[in-house]
């Protein structure tokens, strides 16, 4: 431990080694096989049962329960996988306060729902161990799907296709795939490689050929794609970032938040990753809250997230309010910037509070400080640049039905598409979902053709 | 405050919970340590004659079933009578009494079905200043492969015949425990009362199998691979139990007869159910094997608060009060009508009750698509499905229908007369009355 939390600058190793293994460990460890029979026990079987309705994959949550409760965990993951392949991040990552576990009849009862996403881990990893994919090919189909994007959203279309016999192409831009799995979820949510692991496992399915480093717009090109293949799906995510459009943006460290933590995920020793004294979050949403967690994780002695409208406005629930909160960010709101004050660096970042005025929100002629030698910019992702000629629909690509875009034999789904909301399990969801609408599509087609 | 002192069949103890002749009560350390814990009185582990003790396996003897949170609910074992020489326990047993001499010491006995080894051991029981003795004609397994136990309890005849020579051999109190591995419980308590029994005390364990490993295929307990059947107690046993006592409580030819409860009695509710069902005491062994001896702590609190609260002063006056209640099914009052009532301040809109009633019933619940659950007055018939199927203690209830009020069902008006099956149109046995 070289430095302290106090050593001025952005430095690493601002911690001991313990300090970065506790902090970066599992946010929810894993039930035992004991303790999840007692949390399994709780469930009531409910009659359409309204965690399942919560869930954006329709996972049958009272199913699976169940079967761990009857000792067959593996059969539970089946019912898992069957309606969302990557139920094993899902497990880990889904804001279940705000999805399943809010629904749960046993939250209205007594406050405490069943805990559906940890009951999910311990049905999913026992199945992953195991190392056997549980679904096989369909006979060949002889169509050729070309997917754009392998996160969540350009995975799940690809191993529902594969699973109806089509041959799948992902092309990503990155050189690993998984997208924000790999690339965005907080470190300790998703612990060693398993993002990776799982992304393995559901290859396995075969028939599914990832290209990497291959960036359409700049590598191939949508035109040439729809030529090449009989449906394409665009699962691109969200690659671009909103500005700050305030003086001082070209400070160094004043860094996209997303980039801090693709690193940050990346970084094989976390105690390698430099991180301010004093950093200063500005954004109200889950990537805003995940930057300031983790710069308290990494040993920043202060960090502040500052959101423009009030608590009840912010992106991030409350529990994750609350979990900003107990590691000991304080989160500042009503408050916009006006620049970032400093000679060669950042020093401070100054604000004004905002006011609720007839024409939107509006600086207010008051004004404070708050010191900060890294400044992450968390105030929203958008579409990097709209593929040619698709129809959007504010800054997305815009869908109906299950993913169609305005272009014959183009679908979209996940973050980069119009509705739902922009999370793990509902890009799993359109994803799915799109690849049941590419094959009805391709199959119909065929099956006209051949009349 | 009520009085929980008991005189169960001219045997007095301080409170009227006994541990039942099982684990418990197999030897002095364990029966002393009751008495330190509070409880009113034992019957000691079944002992059989002079010489060599029988031998139990020497593997498991239980297998058990499972509530929620892995509760017991169900336990069943392979055990037999003591396994300790006769001389060891009779020793143990004057000890115990000498140093408790408040508390009840009843010896539970099985030899076999022939006069001269009842002759035998009965003065040696007697002298070791037991208070009353137990026959043990319930025991399912093992023993009663060897005419013993239950073999003797299902026939009547040679219950009237042991329990005859007992009272003949002895001055103490004879109490037969009964077997519920017949058809009609009435039956062998009639027999022991014709044979001048002070009592009968039930029910002994149920013949069962509580599971079977699913990989070895041998049922559970498993002895080398095998398994036999076993005797079933605990709570999953209580109705059943329940049942048997109130039909010798309020037949005729064993109505006076004072009845020891047994079976699944795990709090001071249970035991206060036997009580008024008719039992004078009540014995425990399942729920003191599970959760150790301090639960008669909560017992004896439970029945005595429950006691004041209703102004019933002694046990004896709790003994025996719902039997007028127990009747049989024809001569329920079909003028009484219910309605299921789902209150929605406490309904958390689980939907139990709609699977239940929709599926497997009378599709009177209509389920709203914000998850509102009504009962439709039209088609429910008040079977109370849906209260047993609600995870909510009183979220659902059972309403009477007002005397003059139409049942939307039947279209009927409620009546206020009292009317039954034996006067029903529709029973031919009543027409023929009628003709
Ligand atoms: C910091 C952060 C934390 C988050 N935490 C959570 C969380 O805890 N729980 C939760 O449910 N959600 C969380 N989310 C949201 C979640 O990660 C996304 O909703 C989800 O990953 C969207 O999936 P996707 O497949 O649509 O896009 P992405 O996961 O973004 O995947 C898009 C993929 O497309 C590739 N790509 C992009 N452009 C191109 C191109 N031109 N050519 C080729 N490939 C391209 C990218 O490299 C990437 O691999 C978080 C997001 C962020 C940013
Ligand atoms: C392990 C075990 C051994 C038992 N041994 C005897 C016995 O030796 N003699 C006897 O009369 N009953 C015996 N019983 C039966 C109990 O006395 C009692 O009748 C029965 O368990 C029902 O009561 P419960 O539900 O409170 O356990 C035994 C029960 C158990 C569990
Ligand atoms: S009492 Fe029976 S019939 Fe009536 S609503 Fe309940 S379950 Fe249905």
């Amino acid at each position: 431990m070289s430095n302290t939390p106090m050593t001025p600058g952005v430095v690493p190793q601002r911690l001991s080694r313990t300090d970065y293994a506790d902090g970066f460990s599992d946010m929810h460890p894993p039930l035992d096989a004991h303790e999840a029979l007692v949390a399994a026990d709780r469930c009531y079987f409910c009659y359409d049962a309204p965690c399942v309705t919560a869930c954006p994959t329709a996972i049958d949550i009272p199913l699976f329960i169940r079967q761990i409760q009857t000792g067959k965990p593996g059969d539970a993951a089946k019912t898992i996988f069957d309606q969302n392949i990557l139920g094993g991040m899902c497990a880990r990552v889904c804001p279940t306060e705000t999805l399943c576990e809010e629904a749960c009849v046993r939250e209205t009862a007594e406050g405490k729902p069943v805990e559906i996403g940890r009951l999910q881990r311990f049905a999913t990893d026992t199945a992953l161990v195991t190392g056997v994919h549980p679904y096989q090919r369909a006979e060949p189909t002889g169509f050729r799907v070309g997917i754009v994007g392998a996160g969540p959203a350009g995975l799940a279309c690809a191993h529902r296709l594969a699973m109806k016999g089509h041959d799948v192409t992902i092309y990503d831009a990155r050189p690993k795939p998984g997208g924000l799995n790999e690339y965005g979820i907080a470190a300790y949510k998703t612990v060693g490689d398993f993002a990776m692991a799982e992304v393995d496992w559901l290859m396995e399915i075969g028939g599914i050929t990832l290209v990497s480093d291959t960036a359409l717009g700049r590598d191939v090109t949508l035109t040439e794609l729809r030529d090449d293949f009989d449906a394409v799906f665009l699962g691109v995510g969200l690659g671009g970032v909103n500005a700050l459009r305030a003086p001082g943006e070209d400070f160094p460290y004043v860094q996209d938040a997303v980039d801090f933590i693709a690193d940050l995920r990346q970084a094989e020793d976390k105690a390698q990753v430099p991180v301010g004294r004093n950093v200063v979050v500005i954004g109200g949403g889950m990537t805003a809250v995940d930057a300031a967690v983790q710069s308290r994780l990494l040993g920043a002695e202060t960090v502040t997230i500052v959101y423009r409208r009030g608590r009840d406005r912010m992106g991030a629930s409350p529990y994750e309010q609350d979990h900003a909160t107990r590691h000991g960010v304080r989160i500042v709101t009503g408050a916009q910037p006006l620049r970032v004050i400093g000679t060669d660096t950042a020093e401070a970042v100054e604000f004004a509070y905002t006011e609720e005025t007839p024409e939107g929100l509006r600086p207010s002629a008051q004004t404070f400080q708050i010191a900060a030698d890294q400044v992450f910019k968390a105030i929203g992702q958008t579409l990097a640049a709209a593929p040619e000629d698709l129809t959007l629909d504010g800054a997305k690509i815009a869908v109906t039905g299950m993913g169609r875009t305005s272009a014959a034999g183009v679908w979209a789904g996940g973050d980069c598409a119009s509705g739902g909301d922009d999370l793990t399990v509902t890009a799993v969801a359109e994803g799915r979902d799109a690849a049941e609408d590419i094959h009805v599509t391709l199959i119909g087609a065929s099956e006209i053709a051949a009349e | 405050m009520a009085d929980l002192t008991s005189d169960f069949a001219g045997i007095k103890s301080p409170n009227p919970f006994w541990l039942a002749s099982a684990p418990p009560t197999d030897k002095e350390y364990n029966v002393r340590r009751a008495f330190e814990a509070g409880w009113g009185g034992v019957v000691w582990k079944t002992l059989g004659s002079e010489g060599p003790p029988v031998v139990n396996v020497n593997g498991p003897r239980y297998g058990a079933v499972y509530g929620a949170d892995r509760r017991l609910l169900g336990l069943n074992n392979i055990e037999l009578i003591t396994d300790r020489p006769l001389e060891v326990n009779l020793r143990e047993i004057k000890a115990v009494k000498r140093d408790y001499p408040d508390r009840a010491m009843v010896v539970s006995i099985m030899v076999p079905c022939e006069e001269e080894a009842w002759r035998a051991i009965l003065p040696m029981v007697e002298e070791t200043g037991a208070d009353g003795i137990e026959l043990n004609f319930g025991c399912p397994h093992g023993m009663s492969e060897r005419g013993m136990g239950s073999a003797v309890g299902q026939v009547p005849e040679y219950i009237e015949m042991v329990t005859r020579w007992c009272k003949q051999f002895t001055r103490m109190p004879v109490i037969v425990k009964l077997t519920p591995n017949i058809t009609d419980i009435r039956k062998p308590a009639e027999a022991a009362a014709k044979g001048g029994a002070d009592a009968v005390s039930l029910i002994n364990t149920i013949n069962s199998i509580t599971s079977v490993d699913l990989d070895t295929l041998s049922p559970e307990p498993s002895i080398d691979g095998k398994g036999s059947h076993g005797g079933y107690c605990g709570p999953a046993v209580k109705p059943i139990a329940l049942s048997m006592v109130s039909e010798i409580a309020r037949a005729p030819e064993t109505a006076h007869m004072p009845i020891s409860g047994i079976g699944g009695i795990t709090t001071w509710r249970d035991a206060a159910e036997f009580l008024v069902l008719g039992a004078g005491n009540v014995q425990i062994c399942t729920a003191a094997m599970t959760y150790g001896f301090r639960i008669v702590e909560e017992m004896k609190a439970g029945l005595r608060s429950w006691m004041d609260e209703k102004g019933y002063d002694s046990v004896a006056a709790v003994s025996g009060r719902a039997v007028p209640n127990v009747t049989d099914w024809q001569y329920l009052n079909l003028n009484y009508v219910t309605k299921a009532r789902i209150s929605q301040a406490d309904c958390i809109q689980c939907g139990r009750c709609y699977a239940a009633c929709e599926d497997t019933s009378h599709q009177a619940i209509a389920m709203s698509p914000d998850r509102v659950f009504t009962v439709i007055d039209e088609e429910c018939v008040a079977c109370n499905l849906c209260v047993n199927v609600c995870p909510v203690e009183n979220c659902i209830t059972m309403e009477e229908m007002p005397v003059g009020a139409i049942d939307p069902r039947s279209g009927d008006r409620v009546d206020d007369a009292y009317a039954n099956w034996t006067t029903h149109p529709n029973n031919p046995a009543a027409l023929k009355a009628a003709e």
